[in-house]
C-alpha cells in the first residue's frame, strides 16, 4: 500500500490526478461506475444520429438549388419566424440545463417547473415549424413540388420529429420522477433526456444557418 | 485507511460523463452561472448571424462564410457550456468520440457536395447535346 497522504496531497494540487498516484492500476480498477457507461454509450447515439443528420444535410445542400420552376427559399422563408423558433429552442435548452441541477441537488419543485418550462418551450417551437409547413404547402410548396423542397421538408421535419419525440420523454421524465422520486436509474434516464435536447439545439444550429439563413441570402 | 482512500477516489473518479459539469452537486450558483454564460454567448451569436445576413455591412461574397464560421462557433459554445465536453483530462473519451463523429459528419457533408458539383460540372446541358447530335 501507498502512504495515505500521496492520496492527501493530490487532493488539492491535481484535481484531474495526473500524477497517478493510485493504488490500483487503471487496468484492474474494473468497470467505470453506471452513470459514466450510460452517458457514454447515449453520448455514441447522439453522435451516430448527427451522422443520419449529416446524410440529410448532405442531401439538401446538393438539391437546394434544383428548384424545378418553383419557388426558392429566398422567396418562401420567413427569418422573423426562424428567429422566434431559434429563441425558443435556445431557452428551452437553458431551462433543460436548470433541470439537470435541479436533479441533481434533488429539488423536486424546481425540477418539475423547470422541466414545464422546457416543455412549453418545446412546445412553442413545434407548433411555429407547424404553422410553418401548412402554411408552405398551402401555398403549393409542399414536398413534392421540386427536389429542393423534398430536401427541404425532410431535413427540417426530421429534426421536429426529432422535436416530437422529446417532448414525449421529457413528459414521462416528469412523471416518473413525479412518481417515483430521485431513483438512481430514473436520474440516469434524465441525464440521458438532457444529452438528447441539448444535441437537438446544436443540429437546429446548422439548421437555421444554412437552411434558412444561407437560403435566403442567395 | 484503504476505505478512506476507495472514497477518495469515488468522489474524484477517472472520468465525466457526458454532460456532467462536476461531480460535486454543491455550487449551484457558478452552475447556473455556466448555463448562463452558454445562454447570453450562444444567444449573441445567433443574434450576429441574423444581423450579418440583413445589415449589409459583409462584403456580399463573404456573407456566407462569416455565416458558416458564427454556426460552428455557436455549436462549440453549445458543446462546452450546455453538453460540458471539455478539453479536461476527465473527458479525453467524449471528446475522442466527438473527434470521429465530427471527421464522418465532414467527410460526408464535404464529399457529397465536392462529388456532385463535380458532376454536374461535367454533365453537358441538355440544350448543348441535341445540338451536337445535329
Amino acid at each position: 500500500m501507498s502512504n495515505p497522504a500521496a492520496g492527501k496531497t493530490s487532493d488539492g494540487e491535481d484535481p484531474h490526478n495526473l500524477g497517478h498516484d493510485d493504488d490500483v492500476p487503471i487496468s484492474e480498477q474494473g468497470p467505470a461506475p453506471k452513470r459514466i457507461v450510460v452517458a457514454y454509450g447515449f453520448w455514441i447515439f447522439l453522435l451516430s444520429d448527427f451522422i443520419l443528420f449529416s446524410g440529410f444535410f448532405a442531401g439538401y445542400a446538393v438539391l437546394s438549388g434544383a428548384t424545378a420552376g418553383g419557388p426558392s427559399g429566398r422567396e418562401l422563408f420567413e427569418l422573423p419566424l426562424v428567429a422566434v423558433e431559434t429563441a425558443l429552442l435556445l431557452v428551452s435548452s437553458f431551462t433543460c440545463g436548470l433541470a439537470g441541477i435541479a436533479l441533481t441537488v434533488r429539488n423536486m419543485r424546481w425540477f418539475q417547473s423547470t422541466m414545464a418550462a422546457t416543455f412549453v418551450l418545446g412546445a412553442g417551437f413545434l407548433a411555429l415549424e407547424a404553422y410553418e409547413f401548412t402554411h408552405l404547402i398551402g401555398e403549393g410548396a409542399g414536398p413534392g413540388r421540386s427536389a429542393f423542397l423534398s430536401a427541404f421538408f425532410a431535413l427540417v421535419g426530421c429534426h421536429g420529429l426529432h422535436v416530437l419525440l422529446g417532448l414525449v420523454w421529457l413528459t414521462t421524465m416528469m412523471a416518473q420522477v413525479g412518481a417515483k422520486g430521485f431513483r438512481d436509474d430514473i436520474e440516469r434516464r434524465v441525464q440521458c433526456f438532457a444529452l438528447f435536447w441539448h444535441a437537438l439545439d446544436i443540429i437546429w444550429v446548422a439548421v437555421f444557418t444554412m437552411v434558412y439563413l444561407l437560403g435566403s441570402g442567395t | 485507511m484503504s476505505s478512506h482512500h476507495e472514497a477518495h477516489r469515488d468522489e474524484r473518479g477517472a472520468d465525466l460523463a457526458p454532460g456532467e459539469d462536476t461531480q460535486d452537486p454543491k455550487g449551484i450558483v457558478q452552475r447556473v452561472q455556466g448555463y448562463l454564460i452558454g445562454l447570453v454567448l450562444a444567444a449573441s451569436l445567433t443574434a450576429a448571424s441574423f444581423w450579418a445576413l440583413k445589415s449589409g455591412l459583409i462584403y456580399g461574397p463573404g456573407v456566407p462564410v462569416a455565416l458558416i464560421a458564427l454556426a460552428i462557433a455557436q455549436m462549440g459554445v453549445h458543446l462546452v457550456f450546455f453538453l460540458h465536453i471539455t478539453t479536461g483530462p476527465d473527458n479525453a473519451n467524449n471528446v475522442l468520440a466527438l473527434a470521429f463523429g465530427v471527421l464522418i459528419v465532414a467527410l460526408v457533408l464535404i464529399g457529397s457536395i465536392w462529388i456532385m458539383a463535380n458532376l454536374d460540372h461535367n454533365t453537358m446541358p441538355a440544350g448543348m447535346m441535341q445540338q451536337m447530335q445535329r
